[in-house]
């Protein structure tokens, strides 16, 4: 999602002459033979709400854990606004830590909870309470301030541990699986609120989940990783319509994949031919493809309108028949298995009571996606 | 209430009132006797068959005397003054010793935990009596710690410990150090360790992140270690008859000479009950306050 700024658009990243806050410098990080990150460069700019995605144990973790300062890099280095941080340990490091497990103090008050950096500081007293009051309005938990963190709501504590993170005025927060132990609902709203919070305290915010939804709702940019090394970074609504890969389109939502061989047409329009007696399908690609190239042609399943009938101003249409169908309430999603055996999710929104649903099992269905709908991914 | 609540709430209960009070309530009536020479070396018993003035007659005869002969003579306040002095150093010292214990063994990697924990354990293996004794090896003027600095050269005369109140601290520690261990190690063990990086990342020193959040967080398990370690060595016998001298000063060895080798039961009874009342009372006190700050949370 872009943030509109009065009319400018918040890209710093397209800006060659912008100056990263973070520079990651081939940065790499063994344990033993194992090796959690791998080479990896990455640019991160001031105000950046910034989501590091990807399965557990793709060394998301470690990368943070590397910015705070808990983790030493194996080689590389990074820059924090332009110095090296690797000689400065956890404590002086001008990053402060949101914990998974939120780490309260269990010993100490909400409000001790978040004057406890501000009194490792050299702020003064009455500063200090004054700070805590700012940061217990910020997060609306002014009235709790005096309970300690098991007499609050496990959505109260995650606010908490938000707002001691935060009242360190840190150059960077790092927020790692901060909405992972709240349920669905509240972790939607709670997205909507840490967006606010980001964008009225101007800090940047690196962000790791495995939730893609969660990272393509809050972030500006999201970086997808596999293994320790990053596979692609960019918008989530570029991630999402125009994935690089196809680890990248499997792992960001739902997806059909079909595999073929290329041809060119013009310019940039390919045919895939994907399986025998099935029309090829026309699809368009920036890059130069060779005749032959094995690829994959993804889509997503909203962009497949369904009908009875094949319509005729679509490039591509195959026939199926509906194998299953998934109500998901505000839409459905049809499998159609095509003649060669090969199923294709469509997804349909229910602007219409279910009782009136046009299509069932076993029906006789037509799929139809423009040329521009889906992408070809050599990778 | 129904019957299965009520038997298993009953259980302690009775454990409870069959091995503490019923007891305590023997000891607490022979305080309150006089000396006799004659078998039990008390009077009055009780004597049913005079029926109920034998009863009457049995509660007339019970008196304070036996406490207020405990005030008159000042070997009785100053062996439970010189036992309060010793058992609480001793604590405190177990406390500097075991609490790096504790934090090393939850410190370590969890495949060494149970081989540390047991080697804590190991000694309950042998007898206490047998381990007591071979410290008294270790400590005389021919044992083998004196040897062994005089070999090295650091000292050259051999130091006396044994028969003198450290060797006293030295038995109490020794004996007691896996009670205050096990408790600090199973409150350390419970701490989140992302409370430490926490404290860390919001500035603190590794030092002071222990000084504010893990000794803070392992209070329950100090307080448990230390009455572990404090009550029983208040009343300790064996490790100061053994390796104390004349001049060790307890309240153990004052009641094991009254029962044995006075055989005055009265006198000594008395002085056993000023002894748990002694520790009763400030432990009351303590849960009190313990639950007054919990219910204040």
């Amino acid at each position: 999602m872009l943030q509109d700024g009065s009319k400018s658009i918040f890209a710093p990243w397209s800006d060659p002459a912008a100056t990263p806050l973070i520079r990651f410098q081939s940065v790499s990080k063994k344990f033993g033979h194992f090796t959690a990150v791998n080479d990896l460069n990455l640019d991160i700019y001031e105000r950046e709400f910034f989501a590091l995605l990807g399965p557990s144990g793709c060394g998301k973790t470690t990368l943070m854990r590397m910015l705070a300062g808990f983790e030493a890099t194996s080689e590389g280095t990074i820059l924090l606004d332009g110095q090296n941080i690797a000689p400065v340990p956890p404590n002086k490091r001008a990053v402060n830590m949101m914990f998974q497990s939120y780490a309260l103090f269990p010993h100490l008050s909400v409000a001790d909870n978040i004057a406890f950096g501000l009194k490792r500081s050299p702020m003064a007293k009455s500063d200090i309470q004054d700070r805590v009051e700012e940061m217990l309005k910020l997060v609306r938990l002014e009235q709790f301030a005096r309970r300690k963190p098991h007499q609050i709501s496990g959505g109260q504590r995650q606010r908490v541990a938000l707002a001691r993170s935060l009242a360190k005025a840190p150059r960077l927060l790092l927020l790692d699986e901060p909405l992972g132990a709240l349920d669905k609902k509240l972790r939607q709203d709670t997205q909507f609120e840490l967006m606010d919070i980001q964008e009225r305290t101007g800090t940047t915010f690196v962000i790791v989940t495995h939730d893609q939804e969660e990272a393509m709702t809050v972030a500006s940019r999201v970086a997808v990783m596999d293994q320790g090394e990053l596979v692609q970074v960019d918008t989530p609504d570029r991630i999402y319509e125009t994935p690089n890969s196809v680890y990248v389109a499997d792992f960001i939502g739902e997806i059909n994949l079909i595999e073929g061989n290329i041809s060119p047409i013009e310019a940039d329009r390919y045919a895939l031919d994907w399986a025998e007696g099935q029309p090829p399908i026309i699809g368009t690609s920036q890059e130069m493809l060779r005749e032959g190239t094995r690829c994959h042609f993804a889509i997503r399943p909203e962009k497949l309108a369904i009908s009875a009938e094949p319509p005729t101003d679509r490039a591509n249409c195959v026939t199926g028949t509906i194998l299953d169908i998934a109500y998901l309430g505000n839409m459905s999603t049809y499998i159609v298995e095509l003649s060669n055996g090969q199923t294709l999710k469509a997804q349909v929104a229910n602007n219409r009571r279910i009782a009136r649903r046009t299509f069932t099992w076993n029906d006789q269905v037509s799929l139809s996606w423009t040329d521009t709908a889906g992408v070809i991914l050599t990778r | 209430m129904n019957l299965r609540r009520f038997i298993l709430i009953a259980i302690p209960y009775v454990w409870l009132l069959a091995l503490f009070l019923v007891p305590f309530g023997i000891v607490l009536k022979i305080a309150l006797s006089d000396y006799a020479l004659s078998i039990p070396p008390y009077t009055p018993t009780l004597d049913f068959s005079a029926g109920w003035e034998g009863i009457r007659a049995f509660f007339a005869a019970l008196d304070l005397e036996n406490f207020i002969f405990l005030t008159e003579d000042d070997l009785y306040w100053r062996a439970y003054l010189s036992s309060l002095q010793i058992a609480l150093l001793a604590t405190f010292v177990t406390l500097l010793v075991g609490f790096p214990i504790a934090y090393g063994i939850a410190q370590a990697s969890p495949a060494w935990r149970p081989t540390l924990l047991m080697l804590v354990i190991l000694p309950f293996w042998t007898s206490f009596l047998i381990r007591v004794y071979a410290w008294i090896g270790i400590l005389s003027n021919e044992g083998f710690l004196n040897q062994a600095l005089m070999s090295i050269g650091i000292i050259s005369e051999p130091l006396t410990i044994l028969n003198t109140n450290w060797a006293v601290y030295i038995g109490i520690v020794y004996t007691y150090l896996p009670f205050m261990v096990l408790p600090i190690y199973a409150a350390l063990d419970r701490l989140d360790g992302s409370l430490i990086e926490a404290a860390e990342d919001l500035g603190c020193s590794r030092f002071s992140a222990f000084w504010l959040v893990t000794f803070p967080l392992s209070r329950q398990g100090v307080i448990a270690g230390c009455l572990l370690v404090f009550i029983p060595a208040l009343g300790e016998f064996v490790i100061p008859s053994l390796l104390g001298g004349s001049k060790t000063l307890m309240i153990g060895k004052v009641l094991f000479e009254e029962f044995f080798a006075n055989r005055d039961w009265p006198v000594a009874s008395a002085v056993a009950v000023i002894l748990v009342l002694l520790l009763i009372i400030p432990i009351i006190f303590f849960q009190r306050n313990e639950q007054r700050q919990r219910e204040q949370d």
